[in-house]
């Protein structure tokens, strides 16, 4: 009886202990995926304040001693006149009562330090704009400070002491005053998506880091996938077992392994310093990056090859094609759903890539949207690390907002491939 | 004339080249009907016109290529022969100064020199269009020669397949080069730089020195101004964010696989698969903007509660994120060498009344274990090379130090920090990141070959 | 040929063939005569696949294969460096054992041939060569509406079929068949036994099969190996009825295979 129940008391442990194995199985997953929400869900909460901005309507007199002090509608010369006095003024006149030359200081503070930049690009653009606002006056909606801009969205904590906030006690007046009129607003923001970076945070957008990681993928992609696809038809089909074809593959794997930044340096040294070729460049930043790729390409296109039956080869060969032939119209068309798997997979990595192109810098504060592959350029990835090194509270929201823009391009790209993979894979 | 339009001239004549081929050919189709291979054509015209066009092609873009590399160097000779003995007992340095003035007058008259070198541009711009015409008329002569001869070869019985297709094989084996030309690269631009690095700092003191600080006098001739460039911090640091790293991801990628593989039914498998594996998949950019601006405030405050000093760029928030970002590399791979366990192997646990988990630790674990242990080596490696994350969240300070809760350095760090914005590429600060840079290929390649090594073997013993 | 004496296509002279180390066949001597099936027939590892591809040249793709000895296509050496092995290979046409069309139209199945051989000037002389391939391999009327739909989507037998129209699409002079039922189901076998017979009034033919009834439906001679030798070669009828070699009497009469 004893023995019984000895024995049913250490089958009851064991059990225990198999339940508690399992349950730690659980929990490390638990953890693993309960980490990605939380990082996704923290990132989307702090990016949502970057899809809007604040704005002020004021009464702007558009006065023609200020904008067209020449007097003869010459566009070209009024587009340098000083837009943002006039902007300036307009906020004087909402607040008669604020004199001194301090306090206008702090009033004119409440809207972006651009906003006349952009009032005057709106109004004088193409070659021959409609001028019949000058002298006139016109209600218009000009973007606030970034700090104007923090405050409306509660990020500035009105009961704190004045000295540590960035909003002083008398904007603060002002600010509940233009609310309580009905002259503030916030409004989509689509100027993030429009604009290239800048100092000021309520101006920076990633346009220019979008197109600069266009063009630095499109060159990754035009060189990778050519070479990576050739060099893989070349060792699957064509190289015979042989010391070099051997350290050929050795070396792909090992590539394959090597830390980002050490292509960085290759990049710095071999294309920059040795070379001469241009720093910032998106056309250096894609040759670094389409040398990471090509591994992961040369491996998947191996992997699609082999998967071709040799059915088809032979039903080739024996009609008599030649060995080319048979590779190019029918082994490779059959292969290139997985090639184009895997050089969408590359580049979805090479998209995210931040290190070596730090180290070509591409890290340049650049304001102009690049226009080609040569001129001066970021990458969406490289944005982001350079708003997170910006003092300003709204940098952190655009650099949310940022990685949920890759993030997207991430996850079209996968799912893309994620299709093709589907679509085309064959049982054979 | 621009290299636009040779390029333009040079597709032209390619494409001619390839219709040339092809009409020949088929011009030499005279017997038909006869069914003996002798008096049929080789190869399709296709394949003239494809010879003839390589043919065109292929030497004169060589000879661009090179002449896009000569050009500027013959000019350049040229131009220090025209200046003469207004150069000499000039420096280096102001030779190139005044060289690449002209250069610049010579493309944009607005561009200001002085006015006894107006001459000197004038027939620098001359030799220049010279130069250009010469290379342009090289390279087209080379195209059109190259079409000639090879238009001649075109026979009946001449194998033009074999050629045309003997250069395109030729072509894939240099495409499949390029990756040993990357690693070659590799290799020789870091050994080159850290060689250099080595004149200034002795091996001993970057290998064992205890003191980092690489700055740099703002003179040259400053006393001490070449930094101490002790690098065991940096190593230690690495170790230490390695280690913290490995802590969170072995034990976690281990348990997912293990559940993943043994207790996970098919639908749960399918949906938890791909999503732990999207963890691999966000850039890692992303792990460090979260590790700095949400994970180590976090644990400051938590610190701070418990009475306990963290500083804001800790090793512990750093690691810890790097930790998660890892967890896939372990578990994908462990979960595979798990799965290739043969199932007999199960069966004959089972039979003998173990239970799953006691199956799996004293039959699938030990039977997997190289495979783990690879997993956990490249694993290591992901970790060691990683750089977003220290770089926003690991901080500069090298300390010297096994203390997670302070700041510390890594090798990425450094060789990111040492490197971006500068542009000086002769002071030991910038080569002593290429030492560095070294030591990281090297240490990752070691564990890399390892695991491959140990991976190897594992399937040996089951294939 | 204008004579009524039937032409050697083939003659295989002392070929011995080895894969590394180890050797698949052992001084083969046959005589492939113009417009006959010839069989190939043996237990499975016998060799007789190797042979047939020996005879155009599908060894060459596999590495580690060497072959000694001649074999002359119309007296002439395939094997010499004279010879183009894609010229070759449109002579001598060739049917897998597993039906092996490739994912493309059945046109495009057809075509494929003649258009690398260069037999194409105009699209209407690739109409013409299809459909009369079609034909010739007895599949036409199953497929003359769907030209464009997908080799593969066809039944085996008709995959087997428009393998053979393929074959046939480039005219060559002979055609090689590895086990081209063994895929099949009767029927289907039936089908392409007929189609064989009429074949080998315009082609030459050199079948290998693992079943002797086919053997002996189809063929005028019949080459019996065993263990990478040739036992015996003869008139099928011969072979059949009245073995001289034993080995040969037992495996006819299921005695092992």
């Amino acid at each position: 009886m004893t023995d019984l129940q000895q024995r049913h008391q250490h089958l009851q442990k064991r059990y225990a202990a198999e339940r508690r194995f399992k349950a730690y199985g659980l929990a490390a997953i638990i953890f693993a995926l309960g980490f990605l929400a939380i990082m996704l869900v923290t990132i989307t909460v702090s990016a949502i304040p970057a899809f809007t901005q604040t704005y002020i309507k004021l009464n702007v007199e558009f006065d023609q001693k200020v904008i067209d002090k020449s007097g003869e509608r010459n566009v070209v010369e009024m587009r340098k006149s000083d837009f943002q006095k006039i902007i300036r003024q307009g906020i004087y006149d909402l607040f008669p009562e604020v004199t001194k030359r301090k306090a206008k200081k702090k009033l004119k503070t409440l809207l972006s330090s651009e906003a006349g930049y952009h009032i005057s690009s709106a109004l004088l653009s193409g070659d021959k704009p409609d001028l019949g606002f000058i002298d006139t006056k016109r209600e218009i909606w000009v973007k606030s400070s970034d700090d104007v801009d923090s405050f409306i969205k509660g990020f500035i904590n009105r009961d704190i002491d004045e000295d540590k906030r960035r909003i002083k006690d008398n904007q603060i007046t002002w600010i509940d005053q233009l609310q309580a009129d009905g002259r503030l607003e916030r409004r989509f923001n689509w100027d993030f998506f429009i604009f290239a970076d800048s100092r000021s945070p309520e101006d920076a957008g990633i346009r220019g880091a979008v197109v600069g990681s266009f063009f630095t993928l499109l060159i990754t992609l035009v060189l990778s996938f050519p070479l990576g696809v050739l060099a893989a038809v070349y060792l699957e089909e064509f190289s015979k077992p042989s010391k070099i074809t051997d350290f050929i593959e050795v070396n792909i794997n090992n590539l394959a392994a090597v830390p980002s930044i050490v292509f960085g340096l290759l990049g710095l040294a071999l294309f920059l310093n040795f070379f001469n070729m241009p720093r910032s460049a998106p056309l250096v930043g894609g040759m670094v990056l389409s040398l990471m790729t090509l591994p992961t390409i040369i491996i998947t296109t191996r992997a699609a090859l082999k998967s071709v039956p040799p059915s088809i080869r032979e039903a080739a060969l024996g009609i008599g094609a030649s060995k080319m032939q048979t590779i190019l119209h029918h082994v490779l068309p059959l292969a290139m759903p997985g090639a184009l798997t895997g050089a969408i997979i590359g580049m979805a990595r090479a998209l995210g890539e931040t290190a070596p192109l730090l180290m070509i810098g591409m890290v340049a504060f650049i304001v102009d949207i690049p226009q080609g592959v040569t001129d001066p350029a970021t990458v969406l990835p490289v944005q982001i690390y350079i708003w997170a090194d910006s003092p300003e509270r709204a940098f952190q929201a655009k650099m949310s907002a940022a990685i949920l823009v890759l993030l997207f391009f991430l996850v079209v790209m996968n799912a893309i491939a994620v299709m093709l993979r589907r679509r085309y894979e064959r049982r054979w | 004339m621009s290299y636009l339009t040779l390029l333009i001239i040079l597709f032209g004549l390619i494409v001619a080249g390839y219709q040339i081929g092809q009409r020949r050919a088929k011009a030499v189709k005279p017997k038909l009907n006869s069914k003996l291979p002798e008096h049929k054509l080789h190869s399709l015209p296709g394949f003239h016109g494809a010879y003839v066009a390589l043919w065109c092609g292929i030497p004169s873009f060589i000879l661009m290529f090179v002449w896009l590399f000569l050009e500027p160097n013959i000019l350049s000779l040229l131009l220090e022969k025209q200046l003469g003995e207004q150069i000499s007992g000039m420096a280096d340095g102001k030779v190139e100064l005044l060289k690449s003035s002209i250069r610049r007058a010579a493309e944009n008259s607005q561009f200001p020199v002085d006015t006894a070198l107006l001459a000197v541009v004038e027939s620098y711009k001359n030799i220049q269009n010279q130069a250009n015409i010469a290379g342009m008329v090289l390279i087209v002569s080379a195209a059109i020669i190259g079409l000639l001869i090879s238009q001649r070869n075109i026979a009946q019985r001449f194998m033009a397949r074999h050629k045309v297709e003997y250069i395109f094989a030729v072509i894939m084996l240099l495409s499949s080069l390029v990756a040993v030309l990357t690693t070659f690269g590799v290799v020789v631009s870091l050994v080159f730089e850290t060689i250099r690095f080595f004149d200034h700092v002795s091996v001993s003191e970057f290998l064992f020195g205890l003191h980092w600080s690489p700055q740099i006098a703002l003179r040259a001739d400053q006393v001490a101004s070449s930094g101490s460039f002790g690098a065991v911090p940096i190593f230690a640091g690495t170790l230490l964010i390695t280690f913290i790293a490995m802590l969170i991801a072995v034990p976690i990628g281990l348990f997912s696989a293990i559940y993943m593989s043994e207790y996970a039914s098919p639908k749960f498998r399918n949906i938890a698969k791909p999503l732990l594996e999207i963890l691999a998949g966000i850039p890692t950019v992303v792990y460090g903007f979260f590790a700095a601006l949400s994970v180590a405030p976090l644990m400051r405050g938590w610190g701070f509660e418990l009475g306990l000093e963290i500083s804001s760029e800790s090793a512990l928030a750093a690691g810890l994120v790097m930790g998660v970002m890892i967890i896939p590399f372990v578990s994908s791979l462990s979960d595979d060498v798990i799965n290739a366990v043969p199932q007999t192997m199960r069966d004959g646990s089972y039979a003998l009344g173990a239970t799953r988990g006691e199956t799996i630790k004293l039959v699938l674990l030990p039977a997997a274990l190289p495979g783990i242990v690879s997993s956990v080596l490249l694993a290591t490696s992901r970790a060691i090379g990683e750089t977003m994350i220290v770089v926003m969240a690991a901080g500069l300070a090298a300390n010297l130090t096994a203390n997670p809760f302070q700041a510390v350095t890594t090798v990425t760090v450094q060789i990111l920090t040492l490197l971006v914005g500068d542009q000086e590429f002769d002071s030991p600060k910038t080569l002593a990141a290429f030492a560095l840079g070294f030591v990281l290929f090297i240490i990752t390649l070691g564990l890399n070959i390892l695991a491959l090594k140990v991976v190897n073997k594992y399937r040996e013993k089951y294939d | 040929m204008s004579e009524n004496k039937i032409a050697n296509k083939y003659q295989v002279r002392d070929v011995n063939v080895f894969y590394g180390d180890k050797q698949a066949l052992f001084n083969i001597e046959v005589d492939v005569l113009e417009n006959q099936v010839t069989a190939l027939i043996g237990p499975s590892g016998c060799g007789k696949s190797t042979l047939l591809r020996c005879l155009n040249r599908m060894n060459d793709v596999i590495d580690v294969c060497k072959i000694s000895g001649d074999i002359l296509l119309d007296g002439q050496d395939i094997y010499s460096k004279k010879i183009d092995v894609v010229e070759l290979r449109a002579r001598v046409g060739m049917v897998f054992q597993k039906p092996n069309p490739f994912p493309k139209s059945i046109y495009d199945n057809v075509v494929y041939g003649p258009k690398i051989h260069g037999m194409i000037e105009h699209k209407s002389d690739g109409d013409e060569i299809v459909e009369t391939s079609l034909k010739r391999a007895g599949l036409w009327e199953e497929v003359k509406d769907r030209l464009d739909s997908p080799g593969t989507g066809l039944s085996g037998g008709q995959q087997q079929r428009l393998c053979i129209a393929r074959a046939i699409a480039v005219s060559p002079e002979v055609i090689l068949m590895d086990e081209p039922c063994s895929a099949l189901d009767p029927i289907a076998t039936a089908r392409i036994e007929e189609l064989i017979d009429e074949l080998k009034e315009k082609f030459t033919i050199v079948i290998v099969t693992h079943s002797m009834q086919q053997a002996a439906r189809v063929s005028q001679k019949t080459a019996f190996f065993h263990l990478g030798k040739l036992v015996e070669f003869g008139d099928t009828d011969q072979i059949f009825t009245n073995p001289h070699n034993q080995q040969t009497q037992d495996y006819i009469t299921g005695r092992y295979g």
